[in-house]
């Protein structure tokens, strides 16, 4: 018997779930139903429904849940949660499930979620404020130079429409407006992030 | 009794007045029916109406009343005349309710209510006023056989009812297997932690009953008799036989686990650490506390896996069925509450419960709620093989939500095995077989009874019992089955069961008391009569009976134990010269309702449909038909039957040759899930049915003018249709050419 199946089927992965992912502790109480599978409008895109990454957790296959990018497709549109007759918050779970595994740096390369997620918080914390043009633009050129261009020469239209309706100011690529108190500002979200690492088993 | 008076009313209430000539009826019942009184009423079941029947009774001697009015199965408090012998013609539900309100149906609704009112007189008058079993007897104390949880319910709900109660019990303590447990799955609030079996404290006041007789280490050599007199003889330890005189029985016998050996595949003896649910409790038991160990080396138990169904609901073609093919229904809740012995003392411990289907009704699903908070783990998967692997075991799997084969390393392997019915001899196997058994079968009961030992079982070695109805109910009268003899269930529900069955005892003894009939036709003072000089020894009447009422003497003449019997008539409608009778429903009594209709010619385009309708289930549809105005063919003429194994073949004969055009049996369901209140009623009625092509053939008649039906008594939208199709096709097939011969 290999390693990899001895260890199968043990609660160490389960245990870790419920201590460091945020409402990890439910996914023990799920009755194996399959509502949340058969309710998700995307759920032909998922490479495991919420269902099979349940179970996946209790057969201790954590590799294979935290590089999946299922959790990453979920779009937030509670189906699951309301309909689990259990009460799962399956959402928040998913959720959880994906900054875990970003966090630990096992999520998978390049996932288009994710890749906006990182984009979004960058960008907010720089001043407290979603910077949007910077932030398309961040968006556009993600995926090389040439592709940026094109990105941006195809919203060149809709770019225009947003100046004239003054819905986007093109000054804010200098740097944009900020909040006022940044250093208060860089001092919250540290202390935030020190509460999350020890949350979440990241502590140094 | 004194001489015969017969008297007829006839009501007018509730609308009958104005739908049919009820002066009519009345000329009929004297002329056709002689009825020496005739009166109409306007309202017979006012306080005017009652008190006219009872003056009449009283002051002109009357003996024997129709009354055309409602069903009998309405106004039974207000017609309540115990003193005399009563028919009921039934007018409202039967005729004006269930014919269409117009013109051109009022002809044919009169000949109904006339032809219900001569039928109504042609039985009365063949029946007697029933006196009740005059072999009664009336010892009240009550045996139970089984010492376990079901059995000492049973003993103390009747003990503290009243009853004095005697307990025999094979081993040589109260408790049976629940006294093995160290913790019972909760009934109560908040359904989440192992709870005190409390059975040493119902043991203790068992024991302690005055009211209560012991006979530990003790089996029953043999059971005699029958409601409020059995005999029954207890075979003690020292080979003494002691006698108890009771009045009815209660077999609390319970189960066996299955015989997990016959589980090789799943490690069954291949490894110590491979146990079934009680060898668990028992290492619980003896850890006193602890931690459970490892049984092969004292080890420490890290992991258990509990394997739900072994040897349970197996139909599968690879083991060819060779197990249980049922549920035992509490094994669910016993495996959580086991992961809870190990997670409670030790959250580290890994408990992972396999199943394909985890069932834990009622209450059990908040206790698997609870065993999901407390970290044991659920898996849906099915186990293909446990092998030893040196002190620990390799479980193989296949996971069915993530459908891949897995094995996994078990410390200690739990098989959730089922329950066998300890419910003694099946006594339908014929005795050659018996013969043939390398385990010879051991009775429990040991009736002496000429159709077995012990009680028939319907399948899988359960006792027979109306499933839906009459759970406690036997084959067997005086004697109750409950807890796991009588179906596998769990501790709560053995509690629940041993104080129906304790109920159910207490009625028997006190209907045999007076001289009753038992559920179903609970307080019928009738009793089956036997004109033995006609008797030709056939048998068919003891074979029959579905409750092995019916002995046999040395010359094979019937001996009748009227407390054993239900009074459903079987015996009566298998019997070939017709010497069976009771005194308000005999083959006469039926038979002339039959020859006393007034019957149009061949040429009348008025056929006559006979039925013969189960009264627990088809009359009551009819009526409630009616009630529905759910209107049917008024060519139909109803007559009620006890069941449908009371019908006798010479009523269809003579309905056929008297020129009856069709005849339609309405009884209950038969086979493995009927509904039959008599269990075999109906089943005998269809076997004996199949055999009356035969006859319709030599009479030149075609086979389809009688027709046997299954109804339920919710089939009141069914029934009215069943009827005019019949009615349909016997217009299809032509009148009877049988009319005006008798």
């Amino acid at each position: 018997m290999s390693e990899q199946a001895t260890a199968r089927y043990t609660n160490d992965f389960l245990r870790e779930v419920e201590k460091n992912v945020e409402e990890g502790h439910w996914v023990k109480m799920c009755m194996q139903c399959g509502v949340c599978a058969g309710s998700c409008p995307l759920g032909s895109a998922w490479a495991h429904p919420p269902q099979e990454i349940f179970m996946m957790i209790r057969a201790g296959k954590r590799e294979e849940v935290l590089t999946s990018d299922s959790m990453w497709m979920c779009t937030s549109c509670y189906n699951c949660m309301v309909r689990c007759p259990r009460q799962l918050p399956i959402t928040h779970i998913m959720h959880g499930l994906a900054n875990y595994a970003h966090r630990l740096g096992l999520s998978p390369k390049g996932q288009p979620t994710q890749a906006t997620a990182t984009l979004f918080w960058n960008n907010l914390i720089k001043k407290g404020r979603v910077n949007e043009l910077t932030f398309s633009l961040a968006l556009y050129f993600k995926d090389g130079f040439v592709q940026g261009i094109k990105n941006a020469l195809n919203m060149q239209a809709v770019g225009f429409g947003l100046m004239k309706a003054k819905r986007l100011n093109p000054m804010e690529i200098l740097g944009g407006h900020a909040v006022k108190d940044q250093a208060g500002l860089k001092a919250m979200i540290a202390k935030a992030r020190e509460i999350e690492d020890r949350k979440k088993g990241f502590a140094k | 009794m004194a001489e015969m008076k017969t008297a007829a009313y006839i009501c007018s209430g509730c609308g009958i007045g104005e739908r049919v000539s009820t002066a009519q009826m009345a000329k009929i019942a004297q002329k056709e029916g002689k009825m020496a009184l005739v009166r109409e009423h306007a309202c017979l079941c006012d306080e005017s109406g009652v008190q006219t029947i009872k003056d009449d009774i009283e002051k002109e001697a009357v003996t024997h009343i129709v009354l055309a009015a409602c069903s009998r199965r309405v106004k039974t408090e207000a017609f309540n005349f115990p003193t005399v012998a009563m028919a009921r013609a039934n007018i409202r539900e039967g005729v004006i309710w269930s014919q269409p309100e117009d013109a051109e149906h009022a002809e044919t609704t009169q000949e109904m209510a006339d032809d219900y009112v001569r039928m109504g007189c042609a039985e009365v008058k063949k029946m007697k006023v029933p006196e009740g079993n005059p072999n009664r007897a009336s010892n009240k104390r009550i045996l139970v056989v089984g010492g376990g949880v079901s059995g000492m319910t049973s003993a103390l709900e009747m003990a503290e009812a009243g009853y004095d109660t005697v307990l025999v019990e094979k081993s040589g303590a109260l408790g049976g297997w629940a006294a093995e447990l160290v913790k019972r799955v909760p009934s109560q609030q908040p359904y989440a932690d192992p709870a005190d079996t409390g059975v040493a404290e119902l043991a203790a006041k068992v024991a302690a009953h005055p009211r209560i007789a012991l006979h530990l280490n003790s089996t029953i050599a043999q059971t005699d008799g029958a409601p409020g007199r059995f005999s029954v003889s207890i075979a003690q330890e020292s080979g003494a036989t002691v006698t108890e005189e009771v009045g009815a029985l209660i077999q609390a016998t319970g189960f066996t686990p299955y015989d997990m050996m016959k589980l090789p595949e799943l490690g069954a003896g291949k490894s110590p650490n491979v146990v079934d649910q009680l060898g668990l409790e028992k290492l619980v038991k003896a850890a006193n506390g602890g931690a459970v160990k490892r049984p092969s080396d004292g080890g420490e138990v890290k992991r258990v896996v509990f394997i739900q169904c072994a040897g349970q609901r197996d139909e599968s073609q690879e083991t060819e069925g060779r197990h249980l093919p049922y549920c035992s229904g509490h094994c669910c809740a016993t495996s959580i509450k086991q992961a809870m012995y190990f997670k409670d003392a030790n959250p580290d411990i890994d408990t992972m419960v396999m199943y394909t289907d985890l069932r834990v009704p009622g209450t059990g699903e908040d206790f698997y709620r609870s065993g999901q908070q407390k970290g044991v783990t659920f898996t849906k998967g099915k186990t293909s093989s446990v092998e030893a692997a040196g002190n620990a075991c390799k479980v193989s799997f296949k996971d069915l939500i993530l459908n891949e084969d897995v094995a996994i390393e078990a410390d200690l392997v739990v098989l959730a095995t089922g329950m066998v019915a300890n419910s003694g001899m099946n006594i339908d196997i014929p005795e050659e077989e018996v013969e043939k058994m390398e385990v010879k079968p051991i009775s429990i009961l040991n009736l002496n009874y000429r159709q077995g030992k012990d009680m028939p079982q319907l399948k899988s070695g359960f006792t027979d019992s109306h499933f839906i109805c009459f759970p406690y109910e036997t084959r067997r009268t005086g004697i109750y089955a409950a807890g796991p003899v009588r179906r596998p269930m769990d501790m709560t529900q053995a509690i629940e069961d041993a104080t129906g069955a304790a109920m159910k005892a207490i009625q028997a003894v006190e209907n045999a008391s007076l001289g009753r009939a038992a559920h179903p036709r609970s307080g019928d003072l009738s009793y089956p009569i036997v004109r033995l000089e006609g008797c030709t020894q056939c048998k068919r009447c003891t074979v029959e009976c579905p409750f092995g009422a019916i002995d046999e003497d040395e010359k094979r003449f019937p001996v009748f134990n009227e407390s054993r019997c239900r009074r459903c008539g079987t015996c009566m409608g298998a019997c070939p010269v017709r010497v069976i009778s009771f005194e308000n429903y005999s083959v006469d009594t039926v038979g002339m309702q039959i020859k006393s209709v007034d019957m149009p010619d061949e040429f009348s385009e008025k056929p006559r449909i006979l039925i013969l309708a189960c009264e627990n289930d088809a009359y009551p549809a009819l009526d409630m038909a009616g009630l529905q105005r759910k209107a049917y063919s008024a060519f139909v003429r109803a007559i009620p039957v006890r069941c449908l194994g009371s019908v006798n073949t010479i009523w269809i004969t003579d309905a056929l040759n008297g020129g009856w055009d069709g005849v339609m049996m309405m009884g209950c369901k038969k086979g493995d899930d009927y509904q039959c209140h008599f269990v075999k009623g109906s089943e005998m009625a269809s076997y004996r049915m199949s055999k009356v092509d035969d006859t319709l053939k030599q009479m030149g008649l075609e086979t389809e003018r009688v027709a046997t039906y299954e109804v339920a008594i919710t089939d009141i939208e069914r029934v009215p249709q069943l009827i005019n199709d019949y009615a349909e096709k016997i217009k299809e097939i032509g009148m009877s050419p049988m009319k005006g011969f008798a």
